[in-house]
């Protein structure tokens, strides 16, 4: 009989193919390659902006120039050529349309590839679905609803042109334009994103989605996403992300703000399957992003994600507990195969008195990939009796990946509260086969034993995005079993 | 329902099984007993076919198929079942949801449709009244935890929601207390039909008083030196197994 052995895992890993790997020939409209000072006003006057705007990013660029690239995050790769990346790319033929049957049939066939049919997310338990596709919005559905509550969701863009004040009020006062290097990129050449204001005392009665995906070749994306729940409001709002295959790394850099005024809520789910690149370690997208949140008093911001793709990722989703009584939490599940690489985890800023953080991280390492978590939880002076929970676990797949842990912990004040727990366990042959014995064939068992283990962190998901999530899982996982 | 011809197993380059016959038909209770390194374990591990073990002679055939390139899981799904001596924790995977993907593996492979989670429900409770198992435990990670009498009453559980055509009972009397022990072999005893078999390795006689079987084999040095009914087992229970290591030498 064929005898299992972890080499075989290994190999099953190897050979699964990113299943998404195609792309759409749509025709684009696409600024010559290279970043400077004109590129980012005509990025600005192809969008139409307010000076304001322009001068904005020209400022963000002009700090950018004298800042350099970190280099602490546990990762290695080849640093992005940035001049040669095209800033902006638009799909070209792209009226306002009413309906998503006037949109270019092309640009459905990918979705419907992605299984992510927009027709399908409609239905899906009230979502309204705000479809990025290489950078600019060409779908918005519900709006009408949103509308009627006073709800603004709308493309970036939009949101610049329609509801300055807003935009000039909250954007880049949480990720300042030189938070980091990678902050001030982006600031500098944002193409587009998502904005979405929740006026004082509503509750958003659906989820609010929207869909990423790289297309261009050799098309950086740089998103901008702002987040504004006032006083006494809550949305819940859900990213998802997924690439086609390509040669060529591609740089994602990313910015997402969220502010929780006085007893708000926002919950940010994100589910994110970019192109990890090959078996052999070649191509796929670097994800380089900075997310983060601020919470007033009584506030809370839940930050929950699925990362199962991209070459490298290099991101910390964020809470600033800046009001009493405020709350912050991380839930991830990072999963790495092959030569992915991730360096993820979370900061909690503790400001205000009785402020609570829970941080719950559950790290997959299979292939020859490293996946490391690492968080900061810092208790300020002010920041009396505050508490935070953290827990790190991480799962090994074979016997060539890595997870690492890196718990940062700075306490100012003598009555917080900190907890740290972590876990290391392997997938052993034992399990597999005991699974086997059962009549569970090894992908299955790959798969439960991991479901089990992320279990904790799917459960804060979405219903309709923790079914999503827990298909990527086993697509990242499965071995292509024969 | 099993035929074993002549089987000879090694792991890791080491000789273990040097020969060993074996039939077992529909409806009877083999015991197979042996002192320690005898090579019982091996047996059990080499009929489910797990990977380390190696047959280097001989056939394992069950109900009329040749096993040696069949894989554990599709071993499984014919029917044959195993009960751990050293039952594997999995944590996060409640018995549950570990169970009903057992179950409905088994049917995909048999071309049958899921069971209805109505169905996979009642079936649960019925097994845990029977085996004396509160339900709560069934949302417990499995094995995570667990006493030695807990893992070893979730392998009888097991076997009872999947209803194996034949079930080994690896050292299931090991980690035992007298009181568990007896709910254990009641189970078996009560799933016991004219249809299925169980073959139990044990080292000692003392589950045997409860599950009473009708052949017992003794197990010495990978091949089974000796053959018998129940009365055997209260013999070497008497004498130990140095009683047998003289018979063979002389």
């Amino acid at each position: 009989m064929s005898k299992y052995t972890e080499d075989d895992l290994k190999k099953e890993l190897e050979t699964k193919q990113y299943e998404y790997g195609f792309y759409t020939d749509i025709e684009s409209d696409t600024l010559p390659m290279g970043l400077n000072e004109e590129i980012i006003v005509a990025i600005s006057k192809k969008k139409e902006e307010p000076e304001w705007m322009t001068e904005w990013r020209l400022d963000a660029y002009k700090k950018w120039k004298e800042m350099i690239e970190p280099k602490w995050a546990n990762v290695k790769y080849e640093k992005p050529n940035l001049q040669k990346i095209s800033y902006y790319s638009a799909p070209s033929n792209k009226p306002k349309y009413n309906s998503l049957d006037e949109v270019d049939p092309e640009l459905l066939e990918t979705f419907k590839k992605l299984g992510i049919s927009v027709d399908e997310q409609k239905k899906l338990a009230g979502v309204a679905v705000d479809v990025v596709i290489d950078s600019v919005s060409v779908a918005t559905s519900f709006k009408d609803t949103l509308k009627e509550k006073g709800i603004i969701f709308c493309s970036m863009n939009e949101a610049i042109k329609e509801h300055p004040e807003l935009v000039r009020k909250y954007l880049g006062t949480v990720i300042p334009k030189t938070d980091n290097y990678y902050a001030a990129l982006n600031s500098a050449v944002f193409s587009d994103g998502s904005f979405c204001y929740i006026p004082k005392g509503v509750k958003c009665p659906m989820e609010l989605s929207t869909y990423f995906r790289i297309n261009e070749a050799g098309t950086g994306q740089f998103e901008r996403t702002l987040v504004v729940a006032d006083k006494g409001s809550y949305v819940s709002y859900l990213e998802g992300c997924s690439a086609p295959s390509r040669d060529e790394n591609q740089l994602h850099a990313a910015v997402v703000e969220l502010i929780a005024l006085d007893d708000a809520e926002i919950k940010y789910s994100t589910v994110q399957n970019w192109f990890p690149g090959d078996s052999k370690g070649k191509g796929g997208v670097f994800n380089f992003v900075t997310k983060r949140g601020i919470c007033e008093n009584n506030a809370k911001i839940s930050w929950t994600q699925v990362e199962t793709g991209s070459a490298v990722t290099w991101k910390y989703p964020s809470c600033v507990l800046k009001g009493k009584n405020s709350v912050g939490e991380f839930y991830s599940i990072a999963v790495t195969n092959n030569f992915q690489q991730a360096d993820t985890g979370t900061k909690m800023i503790h400001l205000g008195e009785n402020s609570k953080s829970t941080i719950i991280s559950k790290g997959i390492s299979a292939g020859k990939s490293q996946n490391s978590y690492r968080g900061l939880v810092h208790m300020s002076p002010r920041a009396k009796n505050s508490r935070n929970f953290s827990q790190c676990d991480s799962l090994l797949i074979g016997n060539e990946c890595g997870a690492h842990t890196f718990p940062y912990i700075e306490t100012k004040n003598k009555s917080a509260q900190i907890e740290h727990e972590a876990t290391t366990s392997k997938i052993g042959e034992d399990q597999i086969f005991y699974c086997n014995q059962r009549g569970i064939d090894t992908e299955k068992a790959i798969a439960i034993i991991v479901n089990g283990f992320s279990k904790e962190v799917l459960n804060k998901l979405p219903m309709e995005f923790a079914v999503e999530a827990q298909k990527l899982l086993e697509i990242s996982l499965e071995g292509s079993v024969g | 329902m099993l035929e074993i011809k002549n089987l000879h197993a090694k792991v890791e380059e080491k000789n273990i099984l040097k020969g060993i016959n074996l039939e077992i038909k529909p409806g009877e209770i083999h015991a197979i007993m042996g002192p320690n390194g005898s090579g019982k374990s091996t047996l059990a591990s080499v009929i489910t076919g797990k990977e380390e073990y190696e047959v280097t002679e001989g056939q394992i055939i069950f109900e009329n198929d040749n096993l040696e390139d069949v894989s554990p899981e599709e071993r499984a799904h014919k029917g044959i079942f195993m009960s751990f001596q050293y039952p594997i924790e999995i944590p996060g995977l409640t018995t549950t949801n570990f169970i009903k993907t057992a179950i409905n593996e088994t049917r995909k492979a048999q071309g049958e449709k899921e069971m209805s989670a109505k169905d996979m429900l009642q079936k649960l409770r019925e097994k845990c009244d029977m085996l004396d198992i509160d339900q709560k435990f069934l949302s417990r990670s499995i094995n995570d935890g667990f006493s030695g009498g807990e893992k070893k009453r979730n392998e009888i559980f097991q076997m009872a929601m999947l209803e194996p055509k034949l079930a080994i009972l690896d050292e299931t009397d090991s980690g035992l207390d007298i009181d568990a022990l007896k709910i254990v072999a009641n189970g078996v005893n009560k799933l016991k039909t004219n249809d299925n078999a169980v073959l139990v390795i044990t080292h000692y006689q003392r589950l045997l008083d409860h599950i009473v079987p009708d052949f017992v084999h003794v197990l010495f040095d990978g091949k089974i030196v000796k053959s018998g009914g129940k009365e055997l087992a209260f013999e070497l229970e008497k004498k130990g197994y140095d009683w047998i290591k003289e018979e063979i030498k002389s």
